[in-house]
């Protein structure tokens, strides 16, 4: 049994996830509560922003984030890979920094331009 | 001479630029201190911007690129690197910019400089004062735009989502986030903020805590924390101490509105804004105001919204004059904040109103009454508010026409 | 070998060394934080004090009258922050009724120009906002406020122009005494002089024991204080003061030349250096605070200080010369109201002494500092035209430009803080407290003295702000 709180609205209601149990929801006041109680413990993911080195711009670093989440285990070592990235100006808001990061199959692109 | 002069290239003046330009202004220029227009949505680089506005979900550099590509095939002049010092209630504009310090006039303005934050000094932390106490903007500003670390071991007072969403940025770039510490028994941040910044990594929030003292001659070397009792006041014997070398300050934040004041604009205390209509008029005509300079909003979506009604209402003036109209007084009934828009011109065009306020406590099951007298307007049932949650009501406008004032209150159901 | 030493760059150390500096002197000032006026002269009320509040016949009373007259006109040639706007002591009963008499008496005897006791609707008539409560009030005329930093920076400044030598970052450690003169260590520094001056504020009875056999102590006491923000800068017209007590002169209420309004300080017993600011210091300067003018709307502060008032066992200053080491010590309030009257004894004192003071045939006592907010509209488009740096506004609340700032780094002193810039040309000093133009001031000192950011420090000695990344 996992406690956590719902973030689909503003109530954000305290659920029990059974894991035993497939999974069952308790404590959700709707559907999207036992929609999100479920995935969070399964397979819970996170989009990654963050800023990568950026050279010849008019900043020294250029915001960026995965296209789609990634398992949220994996942020800190995204992060690292992320440390060593460097782009060069011009960049294009939504161009592809990094594909494919740590074999998620999820894109790093740029959130602005440069 | 421009037909209007935009105050401000943040989320706000952006989309009310846009706004006056799809509504036909062509003449408008907008004035934006920075060497970049956006404003603080580029530091910004959380996601989680624009679901409302455009259904998916953004950076906040993303989400002013979006507006910035939309005024890129418009007329609408852009000075960057340039400050208003002073504006005048006869639309008098003096700027200070490397090219020039100049006076230029407008038919109309939009008032749309954004907020600050709240400093160490708006709470009167008791303690030493070394570096290391940070604004939460401030912080992220170095960290984000400049790839400076404020510091390595961190506490977060205020639980607002900037303290929030700082306290995961630090997290993953290596710092030690100790506790996000809360004056009040609720947060301040959304819930989804809560989550992933604090539970995902482990931080504790202390709700009903606050600093009580900051140590160290040079850099901060620690914190006390203590509970606080229901009058917010500290309880003797429950002190923690923290050994911190930062400390992060999310205590809310101000509308920015010296220029309003000097300009002689009716200022509502309770909001630190501007007093504005429905179509977001100040006191003075043809001065309109928009976004966190009227009042604080949660999200960057309910600021474009507001703001391209600043911008239309700016060229309607612009085209047809002042609306020459009575007033309706909109009033705070109990344990309403605020509302914006605070009047109503009674002849209005606009069909429905936006009535924008947050609750002074938290309510569950619960209706907001709109009333005039004995009069009950309009009833809204809502499940849940927090003062950390911004209200919105639509009530047609033919509904208020008939009153001189009309109150807002808050209640259990 | 140097003339003169003067330890201590406070306010007095930094009035001393302008005024000698027009003389045929090598003149060094040895300071042991990084910057000018870094102890009590930056954390004060910032009053010229009128001088009613002296006992008679004291050095006090008579520097302090003194310096009414030196203060202003310097602060007019050096471009300091400075407005003579009177103040009022305000009493709440009959027996501080008789005080106020009491004072309006020793300011006459003192020399004071223009006292005059107030009935409570004069009073009210000069500042409505105060309490009802007040019976009477002590008005003298000749007080004025001041920026007590940017006045040590502007004589420091000055002296520097004029040859002086400033050594910062150097405390004094021991100091002999050879028959022909004294031997200063500071830190790994060996300074040689003939005269030695003792301006050490909170260390002074430390340095004096390293020469002279013991004779006083500093007992430092501290105050707290409120700035509030600018909304709030008219609350008050003069510097209101209550009823001397034996808690000391009481908490005031006045405006400052930054326009904002300064509240406090109390007085507490501390340690030399401690600017620590406690919950119940901050309850008792608002509590006392009201009772002057009870609508100060303390929601709008924007920040709080603590300073340490060097304090002795004297009641008076401690002025005095014995075989080439004079001690400026014991400079409590009304020091910085004092402070040019001081300087000026101190030449005295010299002289009778048989130092041969002699005019350089050219020096300067004149100073000038652009502040753009005060400019016009057209003298700020001319200066813009002049130098594009006036056009970029760093510091939003305080209005203060690039240009502003490039000044204050390249001035006669360098300042190599966030809060040098500060003390310097005002970014920073606003409501927002350099949380928007923190970041920018850092890039500038480090483009300008060509350091990495997170070299700069924020105010004293490796207070750096930012920390390095491991990558």
């Amino acid at each position: 049994m996992t406690e956590l709180t719902c973030i689909g609205c503003p109530l954000g209601c305290r659920l029990t996830v059974d894991e035993e149990n497939d999974y069952a929801v308790t404590g959700n006041s709707c559907k999207k509560g036992a929609e999100y109680g479920k995935n969070e413990l399964k397979n819970p993911t996170r989009v990654l922003t963050t800023t990568v080195n950026a050279e010849g711009g008019i900043h020294g670093r250029c915001p960026v984030r995965t296209e789609a989440p990634i398992p949220k285990a994996m942020l800190f070592d995204a992060m690292k890979v992320l440390s060593e990235v460097t782009v060069k100006a011009p960049v294009k808001c939504g161009e592809t920094v990094l594909e494919d990061i740590l074999g998620t199959g999820v894109n790093v692109i740029a959130t602005r331009d440069l | 001479m421009y037909e209007l002069a935009v105050i401000g290239g943040g989320p706000a003046g952006l989309a009310a630029a846009y706004s006056a330009y799809q509504n036909g202004l062509r003449n408008i220029v907008i004035l934006e201190r920075d060497k970049e227009l956006g404003g603080i949505l580029n530091q910004c680089i959380h996601n989680g911007f624009g679901l409302h506005r455009f259904k998916e979900e953004l950076s906040g550099p993303e989400y002013a690129h979006r507006f910035i590509e939309m005024l890129k095939d418009t007329s609408v002049e852009v000075r960057l690197d340039t400050m208003v010092i002073e504006i005048t209630d006869d639309k008098k504009i003096f700027i200070n910019s490397p090219k020039g310090y100049e006076c230029i006039e407008a038919q109309s303005i939009v008032l749309s400089m954004g907020c600050r934050e709240r400093t160490r000094g708006a709470i009167s932390i008791p303690g030493t004062r070394p570096s290391g106490v940070f604004t939460a903007g401030a912080a992220q500003r170095y960290l984000n735009m400049e790839g400076l670390m404020a510091g390595k071991r961190v506490v977060i007072l205020g639980s607002g989502d900037i303290g929030l969403i700082m306290a995961r940025r630090m997290t993953l770039e290596g710092a030690k986030v100790l506790a996000c510490v809360e004056l009040m028994p609720y947060s301040g941040g959304l819930t989804r903020n809560i989550v992933q910044c604090l539970d995902d990594f482990g931080i504790p929030l202390y709700l009903s805590h606050t600093v009580t003292e900051i140590r160290g001659d040079k850099r901060l070397e620690g914190i006390t924390v203590m509970k606080v009792d229901e009058n917010r006041q500290p309880i003797e014997g429950t002190e923690m101490d923290f050994d911190c070398d930062t400390l992060l300050l999310s205590v809310g934040l101000i509308p920015e509105n010296e220029l309003t004041r000097e300009a002689g604009i009716a200022m509502d205390p309770k909001t630190n804004g501007a007093f504005v209509f429905e179509n977001m008029e100040t006191s003075i005509e043809g001065i309109f105001a928009c976004g966190n300079a009227v009042h604080v909003h949660d999200l960057v979506d309910f600021v474009s919204a507001e703001s391209e009604r600043a911008g239309a209402a700016a060229a309607e003036y612009v085209k047809n004059g002042a609306s020459d109209s009575e007033v309706i007084e909109i009033v705070n009934g109990a344990d309403v904040g605020y509302t914006v828009p605070q009047k109503l011109h009674r002849n209005t065009k606009a069909e429905k109103i936006d009535v924008f306020f947050r609750v002074r406590r938290v309510f569950s099951k619960s209706r907001v009454v709109v009333s005039s007298g004995d009069t009950e307007i309009a009833v809204f049932k809502k499940a849940f508010m927090v003062p950390g949650e911004m209200q919105h009501l639509v009530i047609p406008t033919d509904k208020l026409r008939d009153f001189d004032t009309i109150t807002v209150t808050a209640q259990e159901a | 070998m140097y003339d003169v030493a003067i330890i201590g760059c406070g306010i007095t150390g930094a009035s001393i060394a302008y005024r000698l500096s027009r003389f045929d002197l090598k003149t060094v000032v040895i300071e042991k934080e990084n910057d000018v006026a870094m102890g009590a002269t930056r954390a004060n009320s910032a009053i010229v004090h009128a001088g009613y509040d002296p006992e008679e016949n004291t050095l006090m009373a008579k520097l302090n009258v003194r310096s009414v007259e030196l203060t202003k006109e310097l602060c007019k040639n050096l471009s300091v922050p400075y407005a003579q706007i009177g103040s009022l002591v305000l009493a709440f009963s009959e027996e501080e009724a008789q005080h106020i008499e009491k004072l309006y008496k020793r300011g006459i005897n003192n020399g004071v120009e223009g006292l005059r006791v107030l009935s409570a609707e004069e009073t009210k008539e000069k500042e409505p906002f105060v309490s009802d409560d007040v019976v009477c009030s002590l008005y003298a005329p000749t007080a004025a406020i001041i920026s007590p930093w940017e006045y040590a920076l502007a004589l420091a400044e000055t002296a520097v122009v004029n040859g002086t030598q400033i050594m910062f970052s150097s405390e004094v450690s021991d100091i002999k005494k050879t028959d022909e003169m004294f031997v200063i260590r500071a830190g790994e520094k060996e300074i040689k002089a003939k005269t030695v001056i003792n301006a050490a504020g909170v260390q002074a009875d430390r340095i004096h024991d390293m020469v002279l056999p013991h004779e006083f102590e500093i007992i430092p006491n501290k105050g707290a204080y409120f700035i509030l923000d600018k909304c709030e800068g008219t609350r008050t017209k003069h510097v209101v003061f209550q009823c001397p007590n034996k808690d000391g002169k009481g908490v005031l209420v006045s405006p400052t030349v930054h326009g904002n309004l300064i509240v406090g300080p109390n007085a507490v017993p501390s340690e030399r250096y401690d600017t620590s600011a406690k919950l119940s210091d901050l309850v008792f300067v608002k509590r006392k605070a009201i009772k002057s003018v009870p609508s100060v709307d303390f929601r709008t502060n924007i920040k709080n200080f603590s300073g340490v008032r060097p304090n002795s066992t004297e009641s008076d200053f401690i002025i005095k010369s014995t075989d080439g080491f004079i001690d400026v010590a014991g400079i409590k309030s009304p020091g910085l109201a004092s402070a040019a009257g001081i300087a000026e004894y101190v030449e005295q004192l010299m002289c009778n002494s048989g130092i041969r003071l002699s005019e350089k045939t050219s020096y300067i006592k004149d100073r000038k500092q652009i502040r753009f907010k005060e400019l016009s509209h057209e003298e700020r488009k001319k200066l813009v035209e002049s130098n594009p740096l006036y056009g970029r506004v760093i510091c939003r609340c305080e209005t203060v430009t690039e240009g502003e700032i490039v000044d204050a780094i390249h001035r006669p002193i360098v300042p190599r803080t966030v809060d040098g810039i500060k003390r310097r040309c005002g970014a920073g000093l606003g409501r927002c407290q350099g949380g928007f133009c923190g970041p920018r001031v850092v890039e500038i000192l480090s483009r300008e003295l060509k350091v990495d950011r997170e070299e700069i420090a924020k105010d004293r000695d490796v207070s750096y702000i930012l920390k390095r990344r491991e990558r």
